[in-house]
């Protein structure tokens, strides 16, 4: 497992019950069931990473996350996970009031828009495109871009108190400036 | 196998002697710990898997599934099948002597649900000397079966899985199944369901019967494109009652073919067992609280998306009342075209899905029972049709 999904297990407490929207192949949730005491669930669309998940041993739902949380009542899981999947989804604001119902505590983590190297593209008048944000701007499945600072924001708006904050570049932790020094956001956060 | 021990069914009324027919694939292991139980849906039987020698065309109804190196193979695991009582291929049902007039049973055989028929299973598991089945597998009727048995019986099985199913049927569901039984109820040769003693069978309501039940197993695109407006001669009939159309004359076909081998009482009872299912309803509606003593089992649902039958929504709502007993489930919505009859077909993503759980469940019987799967059984209980 990489060393970013290592630093994001990190904030996972032991024995917590998960719900990982977005959860890919399962690895991170296998890991925190493994060496974390986790129980819970992982969401996925991809039927390629569902088999992946079943065949890791990794509850998962194939379900699309565009159609909400319905299926989970509130405050069901300890930790709800939504990692470098809010930035796909066209209901980015739902789905993060979404995630703090279900959850008591959310983590979520996003591609940061406001990094130095995007911020010098859009400068010189073109869409960046880097290792985090690969995609060109007509095939880029990150319909929602936003910045470190952006989702300080829109949690303050909605009453979503930020426990931890930092970036992520490189797979290591950013603590100063990540707005600008990061590649990636990660926020852990509760409602007030 | 006989059974003499009165089975008291769900109505009240008693099935005092029975015989349930079953095959058996594969070894059971010496810890009797790799049996998986196969539940039939409603035209089909015990014969899940393999062929019968010298005989052609006698697969199994789940042969793609079921057998040596498929997803649940049969290397593994000792598979069970079982003909539910009141079907009509062995069991007793309503062709088989009533005792108390010597005759055929016919309509005086007594309404079976889906919790009797658990019921009659789990004494023949039991027989078998199998204290706790590693798996019930089940589609659609077979899944509410499974399902059953996770709730009726928790400390008997692992795993369930439960393929294209419902919690119950849907106001649609229930009036299909009563369009179908109508039109066999109605079929001068009925004689209130004693045909037999009339030396007749109602195969016209049975042909209909299946041609409707055929249409709500087939989705609308599957069927366009495996017929479409294609005709059958060059030129229409310009006639009322010709076959003109090719998926009329597929329908025609089916329900002939239907009518050859499957007894209309049974057809009555099984769709009686279909529109009874409905595990909330103790509860008060509540599913999670029909699940609550499933808390300790596995279970994998899967459903079709173009399923209009046994719609995904339904499988969501059982996978919803399993989460909300925070039970481990997985669930694969399968893209596939084919409707209701898609979990019956080989697609690779639905069996690799249930591949994927077979073999964590004989990874599982490796870590908890040292040699599973390896050992041949103490007791002659394995291999071909018993």
């Amino acid at each position: 497992m990489n060393q970013a999904l290592q630093t994001i297990a990190a904030l996972v407490p032991q024995g917590s019950r998960v719900l990982d929207l977005g959860c890919g192949n399962g690895e991170l949730l296998a890991h925190l069931q493994r060496e974390r005491g986790c129980t819970g669930y992982g969401v996925e669309l991809d039927d390629a990473n569902v088999l992946a998940c079943e065949q890791r041993g990794v509850s998962v739902l194939q379900l699309n996350l565009e159609d909400g949380l319905a299926l989970f009542a509130d405050r069901s899981f300890d930790v709800v996970l939504q990692l470098d999947t809010l930035q796909h989804l066209r209901n980015t604001e739902r789905m993060l009031l979404e995630t703090a119902r279900v959850g008591r505590l959310g983590v979520v983590s996003f591609p940061n828009f406001a990094h130095w190297p995007n911020r010098l593209a859009v400068a010189s008048g073109r869409m960046p495109v880097t290792k985090v944000l690969p995609y060109q701007w007509y095939d880029t499945p990150n319909i929602r871009v936003g910045t470190f600072a952006d989702f300080e924001v829109l949690a303050r708006r909605h009453g979503l108190h930020i426990l931890e904050g930092f970036g992520l570049h490189a797979g290591r932790p950013v603590r100063t400036l990540p707005n600008l020094l990061a590649s990636v956001a990660v926020f852990k956060f509760e409602r007030s | 196998m006989h059974f003499a021990e009165p089975l008291r069914l769900k109505s009240g009324a008693v099935l005092h002697d029975y015989t349930l027919m079953y095959e058996t694939y594969g070894t059971l292991n010496a810890q009797r710990s790799n049996a998986v139980l196969v539940c039939h849906a409603l035209n089909a039987s015990h014969h899940v898997a393999g062929t019968y020698a010298g005989q052609e065309r006698s697969e199994g109804w789940w042969d793609n599934l079921i057998g040596p190196a498929k997803p649940l193979d049969t290397n593994r695991f000792f598979v069970i099948g079982i003909n539910n009582p009141g079907s009509c291929f062995g069991s007793t049902g309503p062709t088989s002597p009533n005792p108390a007039t010597g005759q055929p049973y016919g309509a005086d055989f007594p309404v079976v649900t889906v919790e009797d028929w658990v019921a009659a299973q789990e004494r023949l598991i039991t027989a078998l000397g199998i204290q706790t089945l590693a798996a019930v597998l089940g589609g659609s009727l077979g899944g509410m079966q499974a399902l059953a048995w996770a709730m009726l019986h928790p400390q008997r099985l692992r795993h369930c899985v439960a393929v294209a199913t419902a919690p119950n049927l849907s106001a649609q569901n229930l009036a299909f199944n009563e369009v179908a039984r109508r039109a066999i109820v109605t079929d001068p040769e009925f004689h209130e369901g004693h045909y037999s003693a009339h030396g007749t069978v109602p195969r016209r309501g049975l042909r209909v019967a299946r041609m409707i039940g055929h249409i709500t197993y087939l989705s609308d695109d599957s069927m366009e494109a495996k017929f479409g407006r294609e005709l059958r001669a060059a030129e229409l009939n310009y006639s009322t009652q010709e076959v003109d159309f090719q998926i009329e004359s597929y329908l025609r076909h089916q329900g002939d073919k239907f009518s050859e081998y499957f007894d209309a009482n049974t057809y009555l009872l099984i769709t009686r067992a279909l529109d009874y299912f409905d595990p909330a309803l103790a509860h008060g509606g509540n599913l999670a609280a029909a699940f609550a003593p499933a808390k300790a089992l596995q279970f994998l649902v899967v459903s079709f998306t173009t399923d209009w039958r046994f719609a995904p929504s339904r499988s969501r709502e059982i996978v919803k009342a399993l989460v909300d007993n925070r039970i481990a489930v997985s669930y694969a919505e399968i893209d596939a075209p084919h409707g209701h009859d898609a979990f019956l077909l080989e697609d690779p993503r639905y069996h690799g899905v249930l591949r994927a759980r077979f073999e964590r469940i004989a990874q599982e019987l490796q870590e908890t029972t040292p040699g599973a799967g390896n050992g041949p059984s103490a007791a002659p209980l394995a291999g071909g049709a018993a």
